[in-house]
């Protein structure tokens, strides 16, 4: 039978903490930021089916970095809680401020008593009908939130990345050109080198568009996505209807054979 | 449980079964977690109900590129209208949409229910439920309100959906002990369905257009209002003309009251 050691809470919560730091930042980076139109994220996944970034209500979403497992059940809780509570009060009653609290709680909750801290670092945000009205939360994996103001990026070299946004993110930036800054930083080297080639397929991309009216999450790929990838494209926002195709509407792709809409291509800002 | 919590809505740490791996239902969630919320859910009171407001007819037909429904906008107490203006058909989800003839107060917590039941799954698993799957769904919350419905408090929609996987509009009725039925062609539920049906037997064609869909089921409203006291005809001086909404590949859409006036107006001239 052996004696257990005696730690001090100082060093207990110094392990965890650097248990937990030394695994977000391992996860490959996820960048979150507010455009002209919204908020986009922007994350390297290949996978289809497995998402960082995903819808949590009508105008609230969700970005995650870190152990899948534990972030998915994060992001299911979080669906339970603002369904349960658009469904008792009203579906404006459901805040991304509220969501964040929650998720702080019990991240800061497990921290302490759980026998390892969650290894992941999440992102609420939720687009306001104005622009002024966008809320970006971040949450670490000890319980603390931050809000950040324009963008916020997670994940390996997650300070280099806010370094470099901080000179080039601007607000009112069309979609087009906050993707592009948002798959530059990605694809950027740690060491400095030249910057890896990121193909679009290879990305995950996702918006809050502030001009629908109820659900605003929508995820892009195919070649819309292409399309506001390419500098020299006039594509520089997504149309603000679906897609005539059958089966899930929360994805834009572009491919459907349709009128653009008006909004396709408008480089203005967005008539109210 | 969630009493103790401060309630399902108060602050602090996500409760672990918010955090529990598994159903992807919000009606079971919510039976575990605030099951006074669930219209099935509270204690059925003994004694006599007071007089309550009643939604009456819904129709519903098929057409070539999916299903239309319509309902009239009255509810009735007795003999008095409780109101000229209610709403009684409802988008579920994208690609289906539910009518409610009963108790009215009832039928809307019922729908609103039935909304985030979809929602929340959708979100969850990130798929769409089949339609059969939502047509069971639909089944076991109206069971659920079986104690409810042996006071006279009984809820009875229709639910109508454009079936991805077949390609085809489909149409279900409802008993009060939550059996199911599937309609073919044209089904109309509420007290002045007896008139409806007979006018939809009449009217109804394989393969009509959506245009003469909606002409069907507006004029077998109009045909239920003529002889049954308790459904509202239409009423060009103050605006209000019955709910029409149509699913097909596309998705639900509510058709513009213009239409539904013209279609009204074309009756009275007598198009074929």
């Amino acid at each position: 039978m052996t004696m257990p050691f005696y730690v001090p809470p100082e060093q207990l919560i110094k392990d965890r903490a650097d248990f937990a730091r030394r695994n977000v930042a391992r996860g490959r980076p996820v960048v979150a930021l507010e455009y002209e139109g919204g908020i986009a994220f922007v994350a390297e996944n290949p996978s289809r089916a497995l998402h960082k970034i995903s819808e949590i209500y009508d105008r609230i979403a969700f970005a995650a970095v870190g152990r899948y497992n534990e972030f998915e059940n994060l992001r299911v809780a979080g669906v339970r809680y603002a369904d349960l509570r658009g469904y008792s009060y009203d579906r404006t009653d459901v805040t991304a401020r509220g969501l964040a609290n929650a998720y702080a709680q019990t991240m800061g909750t497990v921290f302490i008593q759980e026998s390892k801290p969650l290894e992941v670092e999440i992102v609420v945000a939720e687009v306001g009908m104005q622009p002024e009205g966008d809320q970006i939360y971040r949450l670490t994996f000890d319980g603390s939130v931050a809000e950040e103001k324009g963008f916020v990026a997670m994940g390996a070299q997650a300070e280099q990345i806010t370094t470099a946004l901080q000179e080039r993110w601007q607000p009112g930036m069309a979609l087009s050109s906050a993707l592009i800054v948002a798959v530059e930083m990605l694809s950027r080297d740690p060491a400095g080198g030249t910057p890896r080639t990121l193909a679009p397929s290879q990305l995950e991309v996702a918006i809050l568009d502030r001009l629908r009216p109820r659900r605003a999450f929508r995820r892009l790929t195919g070649p819309l996505l292409e399309r506001l990838l390419r500098p020299d494209d006039p594509t520089t926002d997504v149309p603000h209807t679906d897609e005539r195709r059958t089966g899930m509407h929360d994805t834009l792709t572009g491919e459907a054979n349709q009128d653009p809409g008006p909004a396709e291509g408008s480089a203005g800002p967005p008539e109210r | 449980m969630s009493q103790a919590q401060g309630g399902p809505l108060g602050s602090g740490r996500l409760p672990a079964s918010f955090l529990t791996p598994g159903s992807a239902s919000f009606t079971d969630f919510l039976a575990a977690q605030a099951a006074h919320l669930l219209p099935g859910g509270r204690p059925v009171p003994t004694g006599t109900v007071p007089q309550v407001p009643h939604a009456t007819t819904i129709v519903a037909l098929t057409f070539a590129a999916g299903v239309v429904m319509a309902g009239d906008r009255r509810a009735t107490m007795g003999n008095v209208i409780a109101h000229r203006e209610i709403e009684k058909v409802f988008p579920a989800d994208e690609y289906s949409c539910v009518g409610i003839a009963g108790t009215a107060g009832l039928a809307t917590e019922l729908v609103r229910l039935f909304q985030v039941e979809l929602e929340h799954y959708e979100k969850i698993e990130g798929a769409l439920l089949s339609l059969d799957g939502k047509a069971n769904r639909l089944s076991t919350m109206i069971r659920g309100n079986l104690g409810l419905a042996m006071q006279g408090l009984a809820v009875v929609p229709l639910f109508a959906g454009y079936d991805l996987d077949r390609e085809l509009g489909r149409i279900f009725s409802y008993d009060v002990t939550g059996g199911r039925y599937e309609e073919h062609d044209h089904h109309g539920v509420g007290s002045g369905s007896l008139f409806a049906r007979g006018s939809l037997k009449k009217r109804w064609r394989p393969g009509l257009d959506a245009e003469v869909a909606v002409r069907v089921a507006v004029e077998a409203l109009q045909d239920a209002a003529d002889d049954d006291s308790a459904t509202g005809g239409s009423d060009g001086d103050r605006h209000i003309y019955p709910v029409v909404a149509t699913v097909t590949a596309e998705g639900y859409q509510r058709v513009g009251d213009e239409q539904v006036a013209a279609a009204l107006a074309s009756i009275r001239v007598g198009t074929p």
